[in-house]
């Protein structure tokens, strides 16, 4: 009886899921935030609580981070990730900063704590790479001049994030401030020897799961990817950035056949993950975040439109581009709920979840409405230009 | 022309230019062998007018159409550029001794004085083809030399 109840259940859920993402992609945007709505619905509190098989969820959650990370590091090879360090260094920093601290400030002042602080700071400063590649696309705009400054950006929030979440995890699992210090330093070593042979050894790496057969190396792969992640994660470095550093050290050589044969594996794994994210929040908890996470959109929105302006500046890109490149990166997704869900797991206040959800929900559905509202105003700009020049003349 | 590469981390590579005209164009190749033909806006530079999406076969073909009269018109401008070159497409037909045999049983180049540049093959352009490079009935054989080199040669290929 057992074993039916379980796959009935599992069932609902996956099939639920294709449901919802059709839906997504006949609105034309992102599944993320429907994943966590329907989450939201089923779990505790929810409209309908569902009795899920807990275990099974947690683990295809754990693998879903891991799949996420991993399939964002084979995206980028560590070239891309040095050469654009190179380029847009001061970008990459104005871009954490602007729209990292006033999620920290938020934190304190709504009593999360110095640590819930920092993981607001990472839940506001990262936008969501999914969406807005995808956006991005999906308008066309990947010929757009404006649109290496866009994804250099991604690219260096990325890395930064190789270097953010180690510190979360670590001071996560601390209990005093020297223990802390302590795990951080030794992460961050971790960190660097993992970075080192990624640049260095990648087709080492890279030889040591490719085989003949494109179904043993999905195999190598992905065993791999575990294997490295559970180490990390031991080491406190956390299972996603080991899984993100495997990613690129595996990104030069790894054939692209085997990148699509991940791919599926990544979107039902990572479904799941936001799906259980959603199940574990209780929808009660909302309502009284509501108003901040309102603040917090209204912020997030304003402090991406400046880095995408500064970023597109830089680059020499005229005005209507440098507000393509702004809304371009509102979208938060993933990586937030990524860093909501190590916060409560390391047993941060719980309000912090329902703010990550909320804030998450409005992002990424906004975020690409935003984006596409640029393009018609970018018009309307250079038209109102021309017709003054005329007039002028 | 100054061709511009542009990476694009996570998608592939980006190549433009400006036409002589002041147009901007460009193509995106995608790492999965995608390409993305693009024509950028006049009013707004940064941005694309038009994108069209293109599939392996669908970007070859297109380059197919785009390449092969610049073959052809680079040898008309080859021969206006220096006097007394004379170039011609010779047609292979069926009677021709050399149907089936290759480029250096002809041995043009020691015969005749003129060279074998390039063969055309169904519309498929092979571009300076080695000796052992095998004539088929229906190749159009282009020759540069001198104009008795290629009458030579047209002749040679012709009669044997």
């Amino acid at each position: 009886m057992h074993t039916a109840a379980l796959l009935i259940e599992l069932g609902a859920v996956i099939f639920g899921l294709g449901l919802v993402g059709r839906l997504a992609g006949r609105l034309g945007i992102s599944p993320v935030p429907l994943y966590l709505l329907a989450g939201l619905a089923f779990g505790a509190g929810g409209l309908v609580p569902l009795n899920a098989p807990d275990e099974f969820l947690e683990a295809s959650s754990e693998i879903g981070v891991v799949m996420l990370l991993l399939l964002l590091g084979l995206e980028y090879s560590a070239g891309d990730l040095l050469g654009n360090l190179k380029r847009q260094a001061p970008v990459g920093v104005l871009d954490l900063l602007l729209n990292g601290l006033p999620g920290a400030a938020f934190g304190l002042l709504l009593g999360f704590g110095p640590v819930g602080a920092l993981a607001m700071f990472g839940i506001t400063a990262v936008s969501s790479s999914g969406i807005v590649a995808k956006v991005l696309a999906d308008l066309g705009r990947l010929g757009n001049r404006e649109t290496p400054s866009i994804l250099g950006i991604l690219v260096l929030e990325d890395l930064g994030m190789a270097v953010y979440l180690p510190i979360l995890t670590a001071v996560l699992a601390a209990s005093g401030v020297w223990e802390a210090t302590g795990s951080v330093l030794i992460a961050l070593a971790c960190l660097a020897v993992a970075l080192v042979v990624a640049l260095r050894w990648g087709g080492v790496v890279s030889r040591f799961v490719s085989a003949g057969s494109s179904e043993v190396t999905l195999l190598r792969v992905l065993g791999l990817a575990l294997l490295v992640a559970g180490v990390a994660e031991q080491l406190h470095v956390s299972a996603a950035v080991g899984a993100f550093l495997l990613g690129i050290s595996l990104s030069n050589d790894l054939e692209e056949e085997t990148h699509h044969r991940l791919e599926p594996l990544r979107d039902l794994f990572a479904a799941v993950f936001f799906v259980s994210f959603g199940l574990s929040t209780d929808p009660g908890s909302l309502p009284p975040v509501l108003l901040p996470a309102l603040a917090l959109v209204v912020v997030g929105v304003a402090t991406k439109l400046v880095t995408g302006w500064f970023a597109a500046k830089r680059a020499g890109i005229a005005l209507p581009g440098r507000v393509r490149a702004g809304a371009a990166l509102i979208p938060r997704g993933e990586f937030s709920i990524v860093i909501a869900g190590l916060a409560t797991a390391g047993g941060v206040d719980a309000r912090l979840a329902a703010l990550a959800a909320a804030y998450v929900l409005a992002m990424a559905v906004l975020g690409p409405v935003l984006a596409r509202f640029a393009d018609p105003w970018a018009r309307a700009y250079v038209r109102r230009r021309r017709e003054r020049a005329v007039t002028a003349r | 022309m100054d061709l511009e590469e542009t990476k694009l981390p996570g998608v592939g590579l980006r190549h433009d230019f400006t036409t002589a005209r002041g147009r901007r164009i460009g193509v995106i190749s995608t790492r999965g062998g995608e390409r993305e033909l693009l024509v950028y806006s006049q009013d707004d530079p940064d941005a694309c007018h038009a994108v069209v999406d293109l599939d392996g076969d669908e970007a070859e073909v297109l380059a197919e159409l785009l390449g092969q009269p610049r073959v052809i018109e680079r040898l008309a401008r080859l021969r206006e550029q220096i006097e007394g070159l004379a170039t011609e497409g010779i047609y292979l037909e069926d009677g021709s001794p050399y149907v089936g045999r290759t480029l250096a049983d002809a041995a043009v180049r020691s015969r005749t004085g003129a060279s074998v540049v390039a063969l055309v093959r169904g519309g498929e352009v092979i571009p300076s083809p080695a000796p052992s490079q095998e004539f088929r009935s229906g190749d159009k054989i282009v020759v540069v030399g001198t104009q008795e080199g290629v009458r030579a040669t047209a002749d040679l290929l012709h009669n044997g």
